[in-house]
């Protein structure tokens, strides 16, 4: 390999690479997005209109029993084996340029592991690359079990933004470890973290969906009341929008609830987990094992508040879109955290790498 | 006290606060009262407060404010952990200070309203956990309850026909079908009880104790972190002291550190006595590249003899990330530097100085500062401010600066005061930083004499004919190197730590279990319906439980292979007029 071409700059090639391809695999989500809308309006017009009693239908023309029949059709769809799920021509190729795009995040994340002979995750750019990294990955394997194809634009538009906004503004040449860092916790502590915030991810696209999906069942059922209500004749009045059409091809939002919680719960063990790693590195390098360090402090604060999520799934009142924007909240905080308390908070974790 | 959300039909539903989701509905007009409206009097009163305090509501109010009253003390910087940073806070804010320091906010962690907060949450917890756990208990020992009258009822649901030989027994069939299917349902960890009624024969099986088991280890485990922390922080001490090379630290108050925070119940008597001496410290340098990282230093090691009464001296090492321990200290290496040795001689060559004298550094590069005081032995007071380059060079500017870390050109150079050093008043004074005023600065900055210069080896006068300073070379006395170096180390005891750590672990194996075990009851039954047996199966989440449905077509699957039978078609089961069938199936009266 001739000099002037180091791992490094090969890695940095392959994570430009990679970004484009998620840009394309963003792209064809989209385009899935749109055609679902389509779908959906077409199986709303196909819909005979004798079977949908006037009483019940909807100004946008679904009755309750249609939009509870789609959503039982989207769940089921949810958690149909790949094999068995529709054959949904943009998302497949959506989901193959992700995993394509993928292929070459794990060469470039590799690479520069080797380039800087550790572990590629200690400084903002390459926590940067290994967290995108792992939020694709854990899309992709839960893709097995769920037919989450409906967050494609969501993973991978997170995915380039994060990716390629760090290539841009916080790359760094390889420089070896400072002392504190060269430490099996680190390998351990930062790893299980971005873990963690990956499924947090999945959970927190989940709870806006759900929350757009809890809007447009609210806003349908008011819907058939005002038309009930005004009868057949009279003109119907100018109803709220639903949001995107898309939503009418997807679980309800009490379905999507119950799986943002799932993804949430595992995350917020490896955040437990990362918080006690945290404390048991901290009280080898530091000599206190938790001192209210700004870092601690963050890291503390996000588990506060998926504790409350967990405790707003379980309180009355609290179910449903609130608990969804805790579940927000809490994986803002996460970003948060990453982006800004990395590089602008003084405290004893400065290991950004910038200056 | 917490009013109980189970039923009383069900003694094995875990205790719910009023107004867990999973309760049942108390907007009706007797739980209003009941909740809204305590009974008059102080005992009504109290009730009712600490009905609410020990609610779901309260806890994830309180949770909430937790987190975000936690915020502020990751942007204001706080005494415990950055006293210089509230010192600077202040100097650049004169105006707000006062307001934020009488609102404790330089104080988060430990400020009233911080403290209210996560008492709150405790009390709330702990009145919310006892009832529950002595509940929890008398549930371990209860049965599964009677099976349902109408399982169809439920969502997940299966019912299956089977074939019965011509001249077969029905009630007979019927039970051995429910033993094997209790055979299996007790091999994968249910509970089970038989309700045999008539010629049907039915298996009630339940498992997932251990989810409300693990939600109470993790509660109960939070409060063992509290405590841990509360009490084991007042046992606890930290220490800093400096060592140079060849010199020991003593374990004892009075002698070895420069600073000392002991916790409220610390005997600082009862210092266990042991001595340190740094043999060496060692310290690797990366290459002078010129690229970004260069120069970085690391490796960071100190070696040191380790000394007990009655015991053997022996050999520690203290590394970065690898405390050393030694009767439950810990002992850390937090910094290192430069000693240069200095010795001033007066105008008739006595000694009148002669010290390893520690010098902070101030850059990575090492640029390091230091302070010789000479408060007897000269005609005035002398105060020397230092500063020492390991690899001195000329910048850009003229200045001296230090290029590299490493000792491969080093330089010190003094300013010179003379007069009253201010130390004999006895006020403390830091050993690193010299007030000059009141003094009179005789070379260096604007006294119109050069600053001294020396390299190891090198003599020079002091002005007005005072006497000579001395940058010794530690090579002359058999030293691999020219200068000494130092460590500055931290001692901590905190013998809460391992308390902490092992709460820490519990709670997690809790939270895994109170998560992850899924709560469910299963149900199968066998009914004799002419010459053959319809087969139900059926099951029950109790909380989230994603693969509720998958269980009930597993037992249905498994069952039916094991039994081996023909499956016929029946007819659907008469379905008497009854209410409603529940919208949602989280808590159906199932008796
Ligand atoms: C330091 C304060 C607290 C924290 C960090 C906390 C955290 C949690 C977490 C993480 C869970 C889910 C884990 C599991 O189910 O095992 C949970 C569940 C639960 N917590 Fe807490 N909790 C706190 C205080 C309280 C208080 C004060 C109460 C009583 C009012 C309470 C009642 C419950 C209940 C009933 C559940 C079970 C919820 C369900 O049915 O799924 N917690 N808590």
């Amino acid at each position: 390999m001739p000099e002037d071409l180091s791992l490094d700059a090969v890695s940095v090639l392959l994570v430009w690479t990679a970004v484009a391809v998620y840009a394309l695999s963003f792209i064809a989500y989209a385009v899935d997005l749109a055609r679902r809308s389509d779908l959906a309006l077409k199986a709303k017009d196909a819909a005979p209109a004798a079977v949908a009693a006037p009483a019940l239908v909807a100004a946008g023309g679904q009755t309750i029993g249609q939009i509870r029949a789609a959503e039982a059709e989207a769940e089921l769809a949810l958690n149909a084996r790949p094999a068995d799920r529709p054959r949904l021509l943009w998302a497949r190729i959506g989901t193959a340029l992700a995993w394509i795009g993928f292929l070459f995040h794990v060469a470039a994340t590799v690479l520069r592991g080797i380039a800087a002979e550790r572990v590629p995750w200690s400084n903002m750019y390459e926590f940067a690359m290994t967290g995108t990294l792992l939020v694709v990955m854990v899309y992709l394997v839960v893709l097995f079990r769920y037919d989450l194809r409906f967050l494609g634009t969501f993973i991978t538009g997170l995915t380039v933004v994060l990716l390629g906004g760090a290539a841009t503004s916080f790359y760094v040449v390889v420089v070896p470890l400072a002392d504190p860092l060269k430490s099996v916790w680190l390998v351990i502590h930062v790893f299980v973290a971005s873990l963690a915030s990956a499924f947090l991810a999945l959970a927190f696209a989940l709870s806006i969906v759900q929350l757009m999906q809890a809007r447009r069942e609210v806003r349908a059922i008011a819907r058939v009341g005002a038309d009930s209500a005004t009868g057949d004749d009279a003109p119907a009045p100018r109803a709220p929008r639903e949001g995107p059409q898309f939503l009418r091809t997807l679980p309800s939002a009490e379905a999507l609830e119950s799986l943002a919680y799932r993804f949430a719960i595992i995350g917020f063990i490896f955040w437990t987990f990362t918080l006690i790693a945290g404390a048991i590195w901290a009280n080898d390098a530091w000599g206190r094992y938790w001192g209210f360090d700004t870092k601690e402090v963050w890291t503390f604060v996000i588990w506060v508040l998926y504790a409350g999520y967990i405790h707003a799934r379980a309180t009355r009142g609290w179910r449903g879109n609130r608990s969804a924007w805790l579940s927000i909240v809490g994986f803002s905080a996460v970003l948060f955290n990453f982006i800004i308390v990395n590089q602008f908070f003084k405290g004893l974790h400065a290991y950004s790498g910038l200056s | 006290m917490s009013r109980p959300s189970s039923d009383q039909a069900d003694p094995s539903a875990p205790l719910r606060p009023g107004d867990h989701s999973d309760a049942p509905d108390t907007t009706g007009p007797d739980a209003d009262r009941a909740i809204v409206q305590p009974q008059l009097g102080v005992v009504g009163w109290l009730r009712w407060g600490w009905r609410q305090l020990t609610s779901m509501r309260t806890a994830l109010v309180l949770l909430l404010l937790l987190a975000i009253a936690a915020i502020p003390g990751s942007i204001v910087p706080q005494r415990g952990a950055d006293p210089n940073g509230v010192t600077q806070w202040r100097a650049d804010n004169p105006d707000l200070y006062p307001v934020l320091d009488a609102l404790q906010m330089f104080d988060v962690y430990t400020s009233v309203w911080f403290s209210a907060i996560y008492i709150l949450l405790f009390v709330s917890l702990i009145g919310c956990v006892i009832p529950r756990t002595k509940h929890h208990w008398q549930a371990l020992k209860s049965r599964p309850p009677r099976t349902p009258a109408r399982l169809s009822r439920l969502a997940d649901h299966r019912s299956v026909g089977v074939a019965l030989a011509e001249d077969e027994d029905a009630a007979a069939a019927a039970a051995t079908a429910v033993d094997e299917a209790q055979r299996q349902l007790r091999k994968s960890g249910y509970r089970v009880e038989r309700y045999d009624t008539g010629g049907t024969a039915s298996v009630s099986a339940e498992r997932g104790y251990l989810r409300e088991t693990g939600n109470l280890v993790f509660h109960g485990a939070l409060v063992g972190v509290l405590l841990s922390v509360g009490i084991g922080g007042g046992m606890t001490y930290t220490g800093q002291t400096v060592i140079v090379e060849g010199d020991t630290f003593v374990n004892s108050l009075g002698l070895g550190y420069t600073s000392f925070n002991p916790g409220r119940f610390v005997d600082t008597d009862e210092m266990p006595p042991y001595s340190l001496t740094l043999d060496k410290f060692d310290v690797s340098y990366g290459a002078f590249t010129g690229e970004a990282g260069h120069g970085m230093a690391g490796d960071f090691l100190a070696h040191l003899t380790v000394a007990e009464p009655g015991q053997e001296s022996r050999n520690g090492e203290v590394r970065v990330n690898h405390p050393y321990e030694i009767e439950g200290d810990r002992i850390y290496l937090m910094g290192n530097g430069y000693a240069p040795t200095i010795t001033v001689r007066d105008a008739s060559g006595g000694v009148v100085f002669s010290e390893d004298v520690p010098f902070l550094p101030q850059d990575n590069n090492m640029t390091s500062q230091g302070v010789v005081k000479i408060a007897d032995g000269m005609p005035d007071q002398l105060g020397l401010v230092g500063f020492f380059y390991p690899t001195a060079a000329t910048l850009n500017t003229g200045a001296i600066g230090s290029a590299y870390g490493d000792l491969t050109n080093p330089l010190v150079t003094f300013w010179v005061y003379e007069g009253d050093l201010g130390i004999d008043d006895g006020t403390p004074r830091s050993v690193y930083t010299l007030d000059p005023t009141g003094m009179e600065q005789i070379a260096g900055g604007d006294s119109g004499l050069a600053s001294l210069e020396l390299e190891p080896g090198q003599t020079v006068d002091l002005p007005n004919g005072l006497g000579t300073v001395t940058f010794e070379d530690q090579r002359a006395a058999g030293a691999d190197e020219s200068v000494k170096r130092y460590v500055s180390l931290s001692i901590h005891r905190d013998i809460g730590a391992p308390f902490v750590l092992v709460f820490a672990i519990l709670a997690t194996l809790g939270l895994l279990a109170g998560l992850f075990v899924p709560r469910r009851r299963l149900w199968v039954k066998a009914t004799p319906v002419d010459g053959a047996l319809r087969l139900e199966y059926a099951g029950l989440a109790r909380g989230e439980d994603p693969a509720i449905a998958q269980a009930v077509s597993d037992i249905s699957r498994t069952h039916l292979a094991a039994l081996g039978r023909d499956e016929v078609d029946l007819p659907p089961e008469v379905e008497r007029p009854r209410r409603a069938r529940p919208a949602r199936v989280h808590t159906p009266d199932v008796d």
